[in-house]
């Protein structure tokens, strides 16, 4: 294992392993309430951070999280507020994003289109020191919400109408999710990459329903997936020269492949013990009554 | 029947987008009593219960929950909701306990579950007999199953009072059965029901009283309108019994 004796491949995994845990946590919250691509509209807002960040000599990963998280709050707040025309805001605010991240990024004395290419694909060698600080910090205000708030949101997410009859802070809670998805955004942008963040918050958790009927099981099977590929894509990129963000991504397409194969067998043997177990008190085709009786309940 | 005001709606008045849906509603619900809220589609049934829940804003008017203004309302773990869905099902895989679990959230301090939460869930899911099916993923269901599981859903808090939007919509005749069976337990033990109807149905004989509305305005508070002979006969016009002689029928669009 010569590739752990290097202090950047150390750093590299570090962040790809807390990557796969994050990503999928929160992005099963984001299917559940059909917003998939909500971290993909953040990756884009996140941009005019990392843009800023240069421009003014900050870090470019905390100026990235507190761009993207006001970027999300907005996207909420026109959730709420949005009338007709949402649609159009939410696209406002995306393309602007992407449009001032290019940018600052070109006004900023240290910057150039080649730093803002390893922020948009992913880039492992480069991760610094503080950046695994930054990451580690993130991902662990993720995992806490995600797991420790795992009833709240699961309602919320199913279901906003009933979860306020519970009493639930439906508002909070959903800009408690915006943020979360904002920070994890911020925490995968070094190892996948902006433009690809959001593959890694939907795939893994579309691959782990090809397989299981709970919502606990899918949240566990996707950040099992979600790990496997971030590890198995940073080790790949580095044996093989390649993109660690794209290998990554094709890896969890391939995982999402496997397991639909998979699937189909599985699916076919539930349903026939289902119908074996039925076929114990029914009748095994149906029969077409000689004549009708009062108790048929059909009617003219 | 107690004399506990547990809903009480006075002079509501609401808008969607800028349509005024209710024109002023007097509705007041006592504890025990079961009441049915009928009329035609965009009378304004749905949107009245969703002003008691606070789904939907009023503009004017006052809505109170057990005699505490809706707005300072938040003791909801006595209001059980069940709301107009054909399914139970979201973006991601759930069995039926982890759905009926969320139900039980009003009541769990920090959305920590204890063994009593957890027993309360599986009594919800015998009351509506979908015990058997409780480790099932919800897609697994029929219309009717989801249906019973959203009912679980609402009766897993053990609540005081029911509202329930069209639980008998899309639902087959051996689930609204099973659903009205359920419902006369709950009514038995003291529960209170508002329950939004299309048309009366098996939940017939369970109901108190009827509140028609129409264009957003009550037309009827009283006995249920009796659905025998011609009564049951589709597209019938529900004549209202106290209405001034010559008045023109009532056109409910009940059955129609």
């Amino acid at each position: 294992m010569e590739i752990l004796n290097y202090a950047f491949m150390q750093r590299a995994l570090l962040a790809a392993v807390l990557v796969g845990i994050t990503a999928p946590a929160v992005g099963i919250y984001l299917v559940q309430r059909r917003q998939a691509l909500m971290g993909d509209g953040i990756g884009h807002v996140a941009m005019t951070g990392v843009g800023l960040g240069f421009l003014l000599s900050w870090s470019p990963v905390w100026m990235a999280t507190l761009i993207s998280v006001l970027g999300a709050v907005l996207m909420e707040l026109i959730r709420w507020y949005g009338k007709t025309r949402g649609d159009i805001a939410l696209a406002m605010l995306f393309y602007g994003g992407m449009a001032g991240g290019v940018m600052f990024i070109n006004l900023a004395p240290t910057g150039s289109n080649a730093n803002l290419t390893s922020y948009l694909f992913g880039s492992l060698s480069t991760v610094s020191e503080s950046d695994v600080t930054a990451i580690c910090l993130l991902a662990a205000f993720v995992v806490v919400v995600t797991l420790g708030l795992r009833r709240q949101l699961f309602a919320v997410s199913q279901d906003e109408e009933f979860a306020r009859v519970t009493g639930l802070p439906v508002r909070a809670l959903n800009l408690l999710t915006a943020v979360t998805a904002a920070v994890t955004v911020t925490v995968a942008m070094r190892v996948v990459g902006l433009l690809l963040v959001s593959a890694l918050m939907v795939v893994p958790v579309a691959a782990a329903q090809q397989l299981t009927r709970s919502f606990a099981a899918t949240f566990a099977v996707a950040v099992a997936i979600g790990v496997s590929v971030t590890i198995g894509g940073t080790v790949t990129s580095y044996y093989q020269d390649v993109p660690p963000g794209a290998t990554i991504v094709l890896l969890t397409i391939g995982a999402f492949v496997l397991l639909t194969a998979l699937a189909a067998p599985l699916a076919r043997r539930r349903a026939r013990a289902v119908t074996a177990a039925q076929a114990a008190g029914d009748p095994a085709e149906c029969k077409i009554p000689a004549s009708r009786g009062a108790t048929d309940e059909v009617g003219v | 029947m107690s004399d506990e005001t547990v809903i009480s709606l006075r002079g509501v008045r609401a808008e969607l987008g800028s349509r005024p849906v209710l024109r002023g509603i007097d509705l007041t619900v006592r504890g025990g009593e079961v009441v049915a809220l009928l009329g035609a589609n965009g009378s304004g049934k749905s949107t009245a219960v969703r002003t008691v829940i606070g789904q939907v804003p009023v503009t004017a008017g006052k809505v109170e929950l057990f005699g505490t203004p809706r707005h300072r309302f938040r003791d909801w773990a006595r209001v059980g909701y069940v709301p107009q869905r054909t399914t139970a099902a979201g973006g991601v895989p759930a069995t039926v306990t982890e759905i009926v679990s969320s139900g039980r959230l009003s009541r769990a301090r920090f959305g920590v579950l204890r063994k009593a939460d957890h027993e309360a869930v599986r009594r919800a899911l015998d009351l509506v007999g979908m015990a058997d099916r409780a480790k099932d993923s919800v897609n697994a269901l029929s219309g009717g199953q989801h249906q019973r599981v959203l009912i679980a859903r609402a009766l897993a808090a053990e609540p005081e009072l029911l509202i329930m939007d069209e639980p008998m919509a899309g639902v087959d005749l051996a689930s609204q059965e099973v659903l009205a069976q359920t419902l006369r337990k709950q009514v038995a033990a003291g529960t209170t029901v508002l329950l939004v109807l299309h048309e009366l149905g098996p939940l017939e004989p369970l109901i108190d009283r009827a509140v028609v509305l129409r264009d957003g305005c009550v037309t009827h508070d009283g006995p249920p309108p009796e659905a025998v002979g011609q009564h049951a006969l589709p597209g019938h016009d529900h004549v209202h019994p106290h209405a001034p002689a010559g008045a023109e029928p009532i056109r409910t669009g009940l059955l129609s």
